[in-house]
């Protein structure tokens, strides 16, 4: 009964992670699919083949009207990938607030995300870097723990990475942007938006790289499972 | 356990029904008040709606933003054009002296307006951004008569929701909510900074919605239909667009 109440992860965190990764996934995807018609990046209000250029993607494009110096063009699947990219981003954008809003209130964050105040110097910091880049397994408590290097990385997703790419996609909007002029004038120009929300795109993924090499590195599948099903094996003094 | 469990099914069935009939009620409001895409129907309809429906209750009114003229591209882009047929060709040679703009559907005086006519109304112009749905931009500032000017002057009937129009190249026609047709920057734009629409760019006569990427400002306007439906145009999605598997509201 007591490991039937005793859950790794609540229910509300087990759901909304597997919803975000999936619309993640699919905001990933379909994203590059919108890069490939036009891989070329620009900074301030407006970019095109006739504009310098910030940096380019040396791939092919969807399109003909950008100058890559392939001789073919790559499929086209900006239809359907432009309707499943809003669709997704409001996927995670109601579940990121789901968990958000409920996690304050619960004191998910504050037990399980916040570090500690003692954590937070720089010798506790310095010391989690270190055992990390020692590739160190993970001891039994961390099993139901984050480390103060996790807590700090999810903290900076949760709350800088994915504000500033919904932020930096809102300014991308003509239309958001009619009501809201200054989401895009912070920015310095819809093309630093988009340059911006590229880079993001690609700071997530170093996370997610990170995130899934950890996951092997302490047990690919008791993490999984922990996160699945919401069990995880005891730690010893605990048993 | 059992009584537990039976419990647990009963309130899970009866928030479900709340959740499935608050939905229908919410969706059943959202049509009334005009905040349902016409491509809704598919697999991405959900995201489309609440797309379209936060759209309408944010920026009804909003304006696009403006630039200034220091800021007009000086090389703008001209996407590309497919051929453009011989009726094109011959109205063109006549420098679009007979160029025609018929408006009808629910309108009280259908009716057809020469490009000279569209010219003697007040004119109005801005500069603003075109963006393509592919990523690239140019700022030019757009001359041409106000929409709602002509739809007053065809007499547009209050029940009128949406404007269809079409493009002299067949496979091109769009619509746009009364919001966006009444808007005032939406244009039919017969001037590109300072001058007439060069024919790459739209010319003689270009739908300027400012507030929607690009493929809503169709090039070579010659139809305007005013609707309470969208439903009997082509596949009933509201406009090429959605056909060709773009979203129909593209100001994202």
């Amino acid at each position: 009964m007591a490991e039937a109440v005793r859950s790794r992860h609540s229910l509300l965190v087990r759901v909304t992670h597997w919803i975000m990764a999936l619309a993640f996934l699919a905001l990933l995807v379909t994203g590059l699919e919108i890069v490939v018609s036009h891989p070329r990046f620009y900074w301030g209000e407006v970019g095109n083949v006739n504009t310098p250029v910030l940096f380019k993607i040396p791939i092919p494009a969807s399109r003909r009207l950008v100058p890559t110096g392939y001789g073919y063009l790559l499929p086209d699947q900006n239809g359907w990938s432009r309707y499943l990219h809003f669709q997704s981003a409001w996927i995670l954008v109601l579940t990121g607030l789901l968990y958000v809003g409920v996690g304050t209130f619960n004191g998910h964050f504050r037990r399980n995300v916040f570090p500690a105040r003692s954590e937070i110097t720089a010798k506790s910091l310095l010391g989690s870097v270190i055992q990390h880049l020692r590739f160190a397994r993970p001891g039994p408590d961390e099993a139901w723990s984050y480390n103060v290097l996790q807590r700090v990385a999810y903290l900076a997703v949760i709350f800088v990475l994915f504000p500033m790419i919904i932020w930096t996609g809102l300014a991308m909007s003509p239309s958001f942007v009619s009501a809201v002029p200054a989401a895009v004038n912070l920015l310095g120009g819809q093309q630093s938006a988009r340059t911006l929300h590229f880079v993001l795109t690609w700071v997530l993924v170093l996370f997610l790289v990170i995130h899934l090499l950890m996951i092997f590195l302490a047990g690919f599948w008791d993490r999984v499972r922990a996160m699945i099903t919401g069990r995880a094996a005891e730690p010893l003094e605990r048993v | 356990m059992s009584t537990f469990s039976r419990r647990k099914l009963i309130t899970g069935g009866v928030v479900a029904a709340a959740g499935a009939t608050g939905l229908a009620v919410a969706v059943k409001l959202a049509d009334h008040y005009g905040l349902i895409p016409p491509d809704a129907g598919g697999i991405y309809g959900p995201g489309e709606a609440l797309t379209y429906a936060a759209q309408r209750l944010l920026t009804r009114h909003s304006m696009a933003r403006e630039f200034s003229r220091s800021q007009i591209s000086a090389k703008p882009l001209m996407n590309e054009v497919d051929p453009l047929g011989d009726e094109f060709k011959r109205l063109q040679d006549g420098r679009f002296a007979d160029w025609k703009l018929a408006v009808d559907g629910m309108v009280a005086r259908p009716r057809s307006f020469s490009l000279e006519e569209l010219k003697s109304y007040p004119q109005r112009s801005h500069i603003t951004m075109i963006q393509c749905e592919e990523g690239w931009s140019y700022i030019a500032e757009w001359i041409g008569a106000p929409l709602s000017r002509v739809l007053g002057v065809a007499g547009a009937l209050p029940q009128a929701r949406y404007v269809v129009y079409r493009s002299i190249q067949a496979d091109w026609w769009e619509s746009i909510d009364m919001a966006d047709a009444l808007h005032p920057q939406t244009l039919l734009a017969y001037g590109m900074n300072g001058d007439d629409i060069p024919v790459g760019f739209g010319g003689p006569l270009r739908m300027r919605v400012a507030r929607q990427v690009g493929y809503k400002s169709v090039k070579y306007i010659t139809r305007i239909t005013v609707t309470d439906s969208l439903k009997q145009f082509g596949k009933g999605l509201g406009s090429a667009s959605p056909e060709a598997g773009y979203a129909w509201f593209a100001g994202i």
